[in-house]
């Protein structure tokens, strides 16, 4: 916190380039070589180192592709671990060029923070675990509970404003991060916990005893995740929002990490001017022409970053749900490439 | 004649050390002034530029978060200025408690710490090299975690004698509702401790006067407490208590003590209370020995000595270094933030910074009441240590 807050200041005081953003970003990042990006160091499925110290999840996969499309290097990323709290302030700083740590997009951050939130990369919805032996099975019943939440987080809003609207009681315990709020869960400090629905998946796992917890039905909030930049710099919010934009065009053509070789030889103008084989739309963004096909090539296209990070070929096992593509009645939906 | 006195007086200007001193020293505050200025500017342009809000607008916005121990009205509709003075209060509550009992367990391990008594003063330099020697974010995260894993879940709490509930959700003590005839026994209680003053300054006196001493505690114990106790008696017991009931989840009604709230208290307790010890024992030690050996040999029992003749004395030497431990203690305190307790830290620079997104606002605000708490401990401390140090001859 603390050293966050003298970077912004200094950056405040000194003028420094870094707290106003003014279309250098990308220039900056490659000079330096390397994308910094702002990631969460505990959450599985979206960010988490392992045990080599090779970074996995949903938002760690996000700047990989964005490292890819700009040095068709996957790896030339790095990751910095952040707080809820400490977060925006990392970004304002310009410690981080990108922050995609499963943020809530709301129109206060979008606008008093000096932020722009560039795409959805996950639909999500918060959500409860309690104690199986409690024998709760619905949110309704939580009144007068005792409940565990992170701090820094539209979760302790959201946790707050539910109990209000339904009349209950609460007692809510508040930590600095989420791995000392599940702690003082697991110790039976609190009830219930409560987080992003796939944050709950996650951190269920990580419980001493995972059967001996359940994740209640109800959904409270409207939870949309995504990466976000520096207010004014254009260029870099285009390319950080198409990057995604690609992955999703990417599935929704079928491009895939094992076929996008193959698919640079379609005939489908789509998949053409996608793969950067017809039009300049690389070029428009400041990035070579075969941006996307760099993209695909190392990351692959979204739902392959879905499943392998969050869904059937993770331990989460998260059903695409309303992150499935528009076409397939979920929200994920790419304006067209051309 | 006149032109070489000129000429001495420019001289003598330039020269004029007094004179230079000034200069230097205006030709420094400007330069300061200068670069406070053009920071603060600099600060507010760019962050207009980079489109961040600032100002102190959102002191009366709705905080719209809960907090977990409110010593005034608190609500999720709040304002952001209420929560600061909600977080206020709970880093004022666990300093204030802290300092008192750091200082009464270190004044006693200090004391202990030079006893003639072998294991006396061994376990109180074991506990002295023990506690001060690791970090104290540690030893809290320790407390915590010992806190929750010792006391039971709330269907198995502990009933604390006197109708009080302790379990790993706090401790839970009966609440007194006070009748209005309560205010005879308040009123009691006021008049036993003008009394028991009384008693004592005039004990004084005449012990001044004619080498008698009194028992001057038991008797001004016996006042505060027996004048009120009477008057419960006959106002018959004006009180009644709400006791804890254990809810579906949660223990209700009575007075609540977070866990939070024990650990944090206990750690910087223990923790301070190490460093107390050794200001003390130093103090003592500081003392000549030929001033207890001067008491004993004029017949005055240990208890005595230490009490009337070392202690005053020491006393000069232990509170300087006391007055840093009692700064120490506050600030420390902000380490809450690690274990759940909502001090001001954790509300003020963890959630309302966070949701404000006005990191410099509220850090000034946050070390601004810092800053003031430590230095109106130091003035309390100062005006203590001059009556002390008059003792010096």
């Amino acid at each position: 916190m603390k050293r966050v807050f003298v970077r912004l200041a200094l950056a405040a005081v000194l003028g420094a380039t870094a707290s106003v953003a003014s279309a250098q970003t990308l220039n900056t990042i490659k000079q330096r070589g390397s994308l910094n990006c702002g990631a969460n160091g505990t959450l599985a499925g979206f960010g988490l180192p392992d045990s080599q110290g090779r970074w996995t999840g949903l938002d760690v996969d996000f700047c990989k592709a964005l490292a890819a499309a700009i040095f068709n290097d996957p790896n030339k990323v790095k990751f910095v671990p952040l707080t809820a709290k400490d977060r925006f302030t990392a970004l304002q700083s310009g410690e981080v060029d990108v922050l995609a740590r499963n943020t809530t997009w709301t129109s206060s951050r979008d606008t008093s923070l000096g932020l722009n939130f560039t795409a959805v990369n996950y639909y999500d919805g918060q959500g409860f675990m309690v104690r199986k032996s409690l024998k709760v099975n619905s949110a309704l019943e939580l009144n007068d509970a005792a409940i565990c939440v992170q701090q820094g987080t539209t979760t302790e809003l959201n946790l707050a404003d539910y109990f209000r609207a339904n009349k209950m009681k609460l007692k809510t315990v508040t930590f600095a991060t989420a791995d000392e709020a599940l702690k003082a869960y697991d110790a039976s400090r609190c009830d219930a916990y409560t987080t992003d629905a796939s944050g709950l998946a996650g951190e269920r796992l990580r419980l001493a005893n995972t059967n001996d917890h359940i994740i209640l039905p109800e959904i409270i909030s409207k939870e949309p995740l995504g990466p976000v930049v520096r207010h004014g710099d254009d260029q870099w919010f285009d390319i950080v929002k198409w990057t995604h934009y690609a992955m999703v065009t990417a599935e929704e053509f079928g491009v895939t990490r094992s076929n996008v070789d193959d698919q640079a030889k379609s005939d489908n103008p789509e998949i053409k001017r996608l793969l950067g084989t017809e039009g300049k739309h690389g070029e428009a963004l400041g990035l070579p022409n075969d941006w996307a096909a760099r993209i695909v090539k190392h990351v692959g296209n979204y739902g392959e970053a879905f499943e392998r990070n969050v869904g059937q070929g993770s331990a989460l096992k998260i059903g695409r749900g309303i992150n499935a593509l528009w076409n397939k009645g979920g929200l994920q939906y790419a304006p067209p490439i051309r | 004649m006149s032109a070489v006195d000129t000429g001495r007086s420019r001289t003598a200007l330039i020269y004029n050390p007094r004179i230079r001193g000034f200069v230097y020293q205006a030709l420094l505050c400007a330069a300061i002034a200068f670069l406070a200025w053009g920071a603060i500017s600099n600060a507010i342009d760019n962050l207009a530029r980079a489109k961040i809000a600032s100002g102190f607008g959102f002191w009366h916005n709705t905080a719209g978060f809960d907090i977990s121990q409110t010593l005034i009205e608190y609500s999720t509709t709040s304002t952001y200025g209420r929560a600061f003075w909600v977080g206020l209060l709970n880093t004022l509550l666990v300093a204030g408690l802290g300092i008192v009992l750091a200082t009464v367990l270190g004044f006693i391990i200090g004391i202990a710490r030079l006893s003639t008594n072998w294991l006396v003063a061994r376990l109180a330099g074991v506990y002295v090299e023990l506690i001060r020697n690791l970090p104290l974010l540690l030893q809290l995260l320790f407390w915590y975690n010992a806190v929750l894993k010792v006391l039971p879940e709330v269907r198995d709490s502990f009933l604390v004698p006197g109708g009080g509930l302790l379990n790993n959700r706090g401790l839970f003590l009966p609440q007194p509702v006070f009748h209005e005839r309560f205010l005879a026994v308040a009123a009691a209680l006021a008049v036993a401790i003008v009394l028991a003053v009384a008693y004592r300054v005039f004990a004084k006196r005449r012990q001044m006067r004619t080498g008698q001493p009194a028992p001057v505690l038991i008797v001004a114990a016996a006042m505060v407490i027996g004048l009120p106790l009477a008057a419960l008696i006959v106002t018959g017991f004006p009180v009644d208590f709400t006791y804890p009931e254990r809810g579906r989840f949660n223990v209700r009604g009575g007075i609540e003590v977070l866990p939070e709230f024990m650990a944090l208290l206990f750690g910087l307790v223990i923790y301070t209370a190490a460093f107390i010890a050794e200001v003390v024992r130093a103090g003592i030690q500081a003392v000549a020995k030929g001033q207890a050996e001067a008491a004993y040999s004029l017949g005055l029992r240990p208890g005595p000595t230490l009490r009337l003749v070392v202690m005053p004395q020491a006393m000069r030497v232990i509170v300087p270094p006391l007055t840093s431990q009692y700064l120490n203690l506050t600030k420390n305190s902000s380490l809450a933030v690690a274990i759940g307790y909502p001090d001001l830290v954790q509300i003020f620079t963890g959630t309302v910074l966070n949701q404000t997104g006005q990191a410099i606002e509220v850090v000034v605000i946050t070390m601004a009441v810092y800053l003031t708490i430590s230095l109106v401990t130091s003035l309390l401390m100062n005006l203590y240590n001059r009556r002390v140090s008059l003792a010096e001859r």
